[in-house]
C-alpha cells in the first residue's frame, strides 16, 4: 500500500517547500506532488523535466450571445455573483460557473462554455516521478486541481509500485489545503514560533482533526523565540500531537534555495542533520518498510 | 494645473472622477508567495498614516489583529443560502443534481445526498425543481470580527475549519471599508480567487516580496494577476539581505517602481515573533513606511491624470 504524507503549516513562509524538498532527497522509491498550485515553488530546487502536461478544465463559464439576447433582464436578475451589469453586461472575472443564468435564458442567448483553467505536469526529477501542476491567474475550483494531481500521482505509485508520496501542501484552511489532506496517512504541521505562525498552526491542526488526519508537527526557526517554542511545545502535548523536531535558524536553507538545492545536498551541516533526524521519525510514523 | 481642468481632461480619458475627487486611498497589500510580511507591510502602514483603517481579507489565515491588545469582538456571522429539500414534494428525479455545477447534490439508490461545504449557494437547484420542493435556508461560513484601536479599526473575516470557500467572507468584509478613510486591504497569499477578490477595487497594489528565488518566481505570477486586474501597484522587498539582488534587477527591467526594501534584521524578527509592530518598537521606522505612503500618493496621482 503506497504511504502518504502532506507538508503544511497554515502560514505561509514557515519554510515548507524547503522541508518538503529536503525531505524528497531523502525518501526512496516515491512520488512527489507539488499541491500549492497558484504559487509552486519546488520545480525552482527540484528542476522536473516535464514528460507530459494536461489542460485542467475547472468549471465551465457563461458565453452570452448579444445577437440572441433580448434584454428581459432575467440573468442579471437571478445572478448571485455580480457578473451580469444591469444593462446585462456580463463580468466574466466574477462568474462562479453556476449555469443559473442559462439556466434562466428564455432565448437561449447564454451557453456555458469550457475554459482552460490551468495545466497539470507529470516530470522527471532527479529524486522521483513529480506530478505539479499551473492554476491561470485568479481561477476558481483550485481544489479540484489538487485534488487531480494527487489522482493522477496514486495511479503512477500503483503502477510503478512506489512506496510513498509526499505532498507538498499550500497556506491557509480552505479548498486547496482541503484537498491536500483528506485521505493522506501522515500530516507534517511545520510551525514558526511567532504569535502568527501558532495562531495559524492552532486552525491547521483543528482542519487536520476535521478530516481525521494523523498529525504530527516540527517547529523551524525554534531560536528566534524560545518562550513560544516552549508554548507551541506545551499545546501540542495537550493536543496530543507529537513534536517530532525543531530546527534552528540557518541561513543555510536560504544560501541552499540560491543555489537552487535541497539543504540536504547542498550541505553536510547541523540543519541538514536536524532535516534528517526529523525525516527518520517521519518514516517511522509512517511505518515504511 | 488648477483641478478643475483635469477634472475635464480625466472624464474624456474615461478616468473615475469619483476615485480622483476622494482624497483617501484603498491599498492592498498582497504576494503570490506566503510568509513575506504582508501583514507586518499592512499594519505598519495603517499605523504610519493618518486616518487609516485595516481589513485583514486574509479569511483563510487572518494575523493583523495578534499586533493589537484588545481581543477582538464579534460583528456578524456570513454565509450563503442553501437548499433545504422538502421530501414529500421531492420525488427524486434528480434534475437539481443534473444541474447543480458543483456536484453538492446527488440522487443514490431513491435517496437525495446534499453535500452542504460544496453547495455556492447559487440557487438553481430551486429554480429548476418541478415539483417546488426546494427553499432555502442560511449556511453560515465564518464569522466578522472587529478590534485594532479607537483611531485605527480593524476589520477581519475568519473562515470556519472544514469549510473551503472563504470568497463571499471577503467580499462582506471588504463592503466594511469607509469611503472617508484610508483603507489597507491585508490579502491572502497566492494568486486564486481569494486572492484577485482582496486584490479588485482598490487604487493600489503592494506586493511584498523577499529577494530570492522563491520570492522573485511568485513576485512575477503576482505581477501578472495585478497587471490582469488593471491596478497601479509598486514592490516592497522585505528581509533585503537574505538572497541576492535578482528581484531588483527585475523591477528595473519591467519598469515597476520599487518602494521601499527592508532590511534583514533580528529585532524586526522579534518583535514580528512576539506581535508587536515595527513602528512601536523602532519608532524610527515610521519614517519609513510614511515614505512609502507618499511615493503610492504620487504614483496614483501621475496615473490617474495620465
Amino acid at each position: 500500500m503506497v504511504k502518504q504524507i502532506t507538508i503544511i503549516s497554515g502560514k505561509g513562509g514557515s519554510g515548507k517547500t524547503t522541508l518538503t524538498a529536503a525531505f524528497t532527497a531523502l525518501a526512496k522509491n516515491l512520488v512527489i506532488v507539488d499541491a500549492d498550485v497558484d504559487a509552486a515553488d519546488m520545480h525552482l530546487l527540484l528542476h522536473p523535466q516535464i514528460r507530459s502536461s494536461e489542460n485542467f478544465h475547472g468549471l465551465n463559464v457563461a458565453q452570452k450571445n448579444d445577437d440572441i439576447c433580448t434584454d428581459c433582464g432575467l440573468c442579471y436578475d437571478n445572478c448571485r455573483y455580480s457578473s451580469f451589469d444591469s444593462d446585462n453586461t456580463l463580468h466574466l472575472e466574477k462568474c462562479e460557473g453556476c449555469a443559473v443564468c442559462e439556466l434562466v435564458c428564455p432565448v437561449g442567448a447564454i451557453k456555458m462554455v469550457q475554459r482552460v483553467a490551468g495545466e497539470s505536469y507529470v516530470s522527471d526529477t532527479r529524486f522521483g516521478k513529480m506530478v505539479h501542476a499551473k492554476m491561470h491567474p485568479g481561477e476558481e475550483a483550485t481544489g479540484k486541481l489538487v485534488a487531480l494531481v494527487r489522482e493522477k500521482a496514486r495511479k503512477i505509485a500503483e503502477k510503478e509500485e512506489n512506496d510513498l508520496i509526499i505532498i507538498d501542501g499550500p497556506p491557509g484552511t480552505g479548498c486547496t489545503v482541503i484537498a491536500s489532506i483528506t485521505g493522506v496517512d501522515l500530516v507534517l504541521i511545520v510551525i514558526e514560533p511567532t504569535l502568527s505562525g501558532i495562531h495559524d498552526a492552532k486552525r491547521m491542526i483543528e482542519v487536520a482533526r476535521h478530516f481525521q488526519v494523523p498529525t504530527v508537527a516540527c517547529i523551524n526557526k525554534y531560536d528566534i523565540n524560545e518562550e513560544n517554542t516552549a508554548d507551541i511545545i506545551e499545546f501540542c502535548k495537550a493536543e496530543g500531537i507529537g513534536v517530532i523536531g525543531k530546527l534552528a535558524y540557518d541561513e543555510t536553507a536560504t544560501r541552499a534555495m540560491m543555489d537552487e538545492k535541497t539543504v540536504v545536498e547542498f550541505s553536510v551541516g547541523q540543519l541538514a542533520a536536524d532535516i534528517k533526524d526529523i525525516w527518520k521519525k517521519l518514516e517511522k510514523e509512517l511505518v515504511i518498510s | 494645473m488648477e483641478m478643475g481642468r483635469v477634472m475635464i481632461m480625466a472624464e474624456a480619458a474615461g478616468i473615475n472622477i469619483e476615485k480622483m475627487k476622494r482624497d483617501t486611498m484603498k491599498i492592498s497589500v498582497a504576494s503570490g508567495k506566503g510568509g513575506t510580511g504582508k501583514t507586518t507591510i499592512s499594519v505598519n502602514l495603517a499605523l504610519s498614516m493618518d486616518n487609516a483603517m485595516l481589513i485583514d481579507c486574509d479569511v483563510e489565515e487572518p494575523n493583523c489583529h495578534l499586533f493589537f491588545k484588545e481581543p477582538m469582538e464579534r460583528v456578524r456571522e456570513i454565509g450563503i443560502p442553501i437548499p433545504r429539500f422538502d421530501l414529500e414534494k421531492c420525488d427524486r428525479c434528480g434534475k437539481c443534481a443534473e444541474f447543480c455545477q458543483y456536484n453538492a447534490i446527488a440522487i443514490i439508490k431513491n435517496k437525495l445526498l446534499f453535500f452542504e461545504e460544496l453547495c455556492h449557494g447559487c440557487g438553481g437547484c430551486k429554480i429548476i425543481c418541478p415539483n417546488d420542493a426546494v427553499s432555502e435556508t442560511e449556511h453560515v461560513l465564518g464569522i466578522i470580527e472587529k478590534g485594532g484601536m479607537e483611531e485605527m479599526e480593524l476589520y477581519h473575516g475568519l473562515l470556519k475549519i472544514g469549510e473551503p470557500f472563504g470568497v463571499p467572507i471577503i467580499k462582506a468584509v471588504k463592503e466594511l471599508a469607509s469611503p472617508d478613510k484610508n483603507i489597507i486591504f491585508d490579502s491572502p497569499p497566492g494568486t486564486a480567487c481569494p486572492a484577485v477578490e482582496a486584490m479588485s477595487d482598490s487604487d493600489f497594489v503592494i506586493l511584498v516580496t523577499e529577494p530570492t528565488p522563491f520570492g522573485l518566481h511568485d513576485l512575477k505570477l503576482a505581477v501578472d494577476v495585478v497587471r490582469n486586474i488593471g491596478t497601479p501597484f509598486g514592490v516592497v522587498i522585505n528581509r533585503a539581505g537574505i538572497g541576492d539582488n535578482r528581484v531588483e534587477i527585475f523591477c528595473e527591467e519591467d519598469g515597476i517602481p520599487l518602494l521601499a526594501t527592508i532590511p534583514n534584521d533580528l529585532d524586526i524578527a522579534k518583535l514580528y515573533s512576539k506581535g508587536i509592530p515595527i513602528v512601536e518598537g523602532i519608532p524610527e521606522f515610521k519614517q519609513e513606511f510614511i515614505k512609502i505612503y507618499d511615493k503610492i500618493k504620487e504614483i496614483v496621482k501621475t496615473q490617474g491624470v495620465e
